[in-house]
């Protein structure tokens, strides 16, 4: 329920960080080596919010989710979880927060669904009926229905997490925290969960932070992106302004009536070959590029690619602005 | 808290699916224990009596034993907790607003009840139809034994719930578990009663922990004066003490390793 007055703070994060110490080398040489998996996060989320937790792997995301969650006690910084310090009062946020770390799952894994789904319900104290209500409604926008009394070890991945996002809502948390939610799911299940998600912030203004190596679930879903990289805080702010932060050139995707080698036009760069078609990174105008390549060869057909926030992302995390190219586009996932 | 009796209920459930191994467990129990009994057995008939046990108290030790080992799990299995650790799928269950402790108890209980009435009940009752057992003659006494039993089962629970908690800082607790299931079966009187030992070295086994899980439940069957305080109530706070002692041991130490340890995996 979003309110008209400033929305409360749900997160708030200053100076965060995390170390691990590692031992190494052989048992009787082991050698000591300190790594900051989080360092100096200031991240402030209010009600309502959508974040994108973005980094590329070993970033930190999930030592940031296992702090936020209270199961990971943070070296330096402050952190406050719907008020309360996550690893001093992990049980108490825990009966307020909902929790899918898409890796691993909170079913038990030789009984039914529903039996797991069932136990939630003693476990966050939900009067009957209101559990009830909110299983029927759940079972029906996932579609949990064909599955709830078959065996959590039996259930596709797919099927799986559905069951484990059902787990993590039934009890109506503020604030979900999701780690990976979409991981190795088809497109199908994907869209299932995000347009589940966004309907949950949308109804119940359930705030949602979210890590996803799927650009796809950013796109659709983040109102707001945070990236990380080696720890350290790289980007705080929306879609747009990231874009805007790497530029990324536009793509000329032609298909010749011919293959022919690699194409010199000014204002473009080719990219890559594949046959008759051939990517142009564009530092001209489209059309200005297009009448070049017409003078010289027969085009069959052709688009231009915007720059899509993968790209984007990719860029950001090797630091683009050394100026290196972004990229050949990559072909849609199938 | 109605939560923790249904994770007692799946427990149950979950371990009344295994139902080709609870026959064959009974099998094991019943030739051990025949076995065990026919090795007492000549040895009594050369020495009718040891340290105030006599052939028939040892036999029915024997039995009492082969109906708990499962049921306390003394020699394993480990509960699924220590791979948890292991993986960093302990994450998963610190992020329930239950006790950890308190969670895996209650599962653990539920397997302890299933063992206990459907492979410990049968593997004595063959004992009593093969043998001439010394059982208890008034039903507040077997009430009394069934007391026992419980007490035992939640001591095994605490002390495989400390070896497995060990798993946060060593991660593999395997190496513990080749220890204690050496010294645990011989401490807890399964090997051999503890009163055929001598007196010196019963007296150290019957202060640890471990002989509450079989030896005192056995003593308590047979009505011993070796109990503490020469009565089955002195065996029975024996017990208490112990079970009560180690869940507080086992309640801080989670609480040490949840807040200095690390959840391990992405
Ligand atoms: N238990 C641990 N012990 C030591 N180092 C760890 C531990 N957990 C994580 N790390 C290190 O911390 C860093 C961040 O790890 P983290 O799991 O948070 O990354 P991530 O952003 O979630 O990556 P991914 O996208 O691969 O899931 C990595 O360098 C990792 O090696
Ligand atoms: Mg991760």
């Amino acid at each position: 329920m979003t309110s008209t007055h400033t929305p409360e703070t749900v997160i708030e994060a200053v100076g965060l960080g995390r170390d691990f110490v590692l031992s190494e080398g052989p048992l009787f040489r082991r050698r000591r080596r300190t790594v900051s998996a989080v360092r100096d996060i200031d991240l402030t989320v209010r009600s309502g919010e959508i974040v994108g937790y973005l980094g590329p792997n070993g970033a930190g995301k999930s030592s940031t989710m296992k702090m936020l969650t209270g199961i990971l006690t943070p070296t330096t910084g402050h952190l406050r979880v719907l008020g309360v310090e996550p690893s001093r009062e992990r049980t108490r946020l825990a009966a307020r927060i909902g929790v899918v770390f898409g890796q691993r799952t909170t079913l038990w894994w030789d009984l039914p669904l529903r039996d797991s789904l069932e136990l939630t319900r003693h476990m966050y104290r939900v009067p009957a009926a209101d559990h009830a209500r909110r299983l029927a409604e759940l079972t029906e926008l996932l579609e949990l229905g064909p599955f709830l009394g078959t065996p959590v070890r039996q259930l596709s991945l797919g099927q799986r997490m559905r069951g484990d996002l059902t787990a993590a809502l039934l009890h109506g948390p503020r604030l979900l925290v999701l780690d990976e939610p979409t991981i190795g799911l088809d497109v199908v299940s994907k869209s299932t969960i995000r347009e589940f998600l966004l309907r949950a912030n949308a109804e119940e203004g359930t705030t949602i932070l979210l890590t996803t190596h799927d650009l796809g679930d950013v796109e659709r879903l983040c109102h707001r992106v945070v990236v990380i990289d080696k720890g350290s805080m790289a980007y705080d702010g929306d879609l747009a302004g990231l874009r805007a932060t790497v530029p990324v050139p536009r793509v000329l995707v032609v298909d010749l009536t011919a293959p022919a080698p690699a194409l010199h036009v000014e204002g473009a760069r080719c990219v890559r070959v594949e046959g008759p078609r051939q990517w142009l990174e564009l530092a001209d105008n489209p059309t200005a590029v297009i009448g070049r390549v017409a003078a010289e060869h027969e085009i069959a057909d052709l688009t231009v690619q915007e720059p899509d926030i993968e790209g984007v992302v990719a860029s950001l995390y090797r630091g683009a602005a050394a100026g290196e190219p972004s990229p050949s586009p990559s072909p849609s996932p199938s | 808290m109605r939560v923790y009796p249904a994770v007692y209920i799946r427990g149950l459930r979950r371990y009344s699916t295994y139902r080709a191994a609870t026959i064959a467990g009974i099998l094991t129990n019943s030739v051990f224990g025949c076995i065990n009994a026919a090795v007492l057995i000549a040895l009594f008939s050369v020495r009718p009596e040891i340290n105030g046990y006599d052939m028939g108290d040892a036999v029915t030790q024997v039995f009492v034993c082969q109906a708990l080992i499962a049921t306390v799990a003394v020699m394993g299995p480990p509960l699924d907790l220590g791979e948890r650790v292991r993986t960093g799928a302990v994450g998963v269950d610190l992020l329930r607003p239950v006790s950890l402790m308190g969670w895996w108890l209650a599962e653990d209980l539920g397997r302890a009840t299933f063992s206990l009435v459907f492979r410990g009940t049968p593997t004595f009752l063959v004992g009593t139809v093969l043998f001439d057992l010394v059982l208890p003659k008034t039903l507040g006494h077997w009430a009394l034994v069934l007391v026992s039993c419980a007490l035992a089962a939640v001591i095994g629970f605490a002390l495989r719930y400390l070896y497995e908690l060990a798993g946060f800082w060593i991660l593999d607790t395997r190496g513990i578990w080749a220890i204690v299931g050496m010294l645990g079966p011989v401490a807890a009187g399964m090997l051999l009663p503890l009163a055929l030992y001598p007196p010196a070295v019963s007296g150290v086994l019957r202060a640890l922990p471990w002989a509450s899980t079989i030896q005192i439940p056995a003593e308590i069957l047979l009505g011993k004066e070796s109990l503490p305080g020469g009565s089955i109530a002195g065996g029975l706070a024996l017990q208490a003490g112990w079970a009560l002692g180690l869940l507080l041991l086992g309640a801080w130490i989670t609480s040490v390793a949840t807040r200095k340890v690390v959840v391990q995996g992405g």
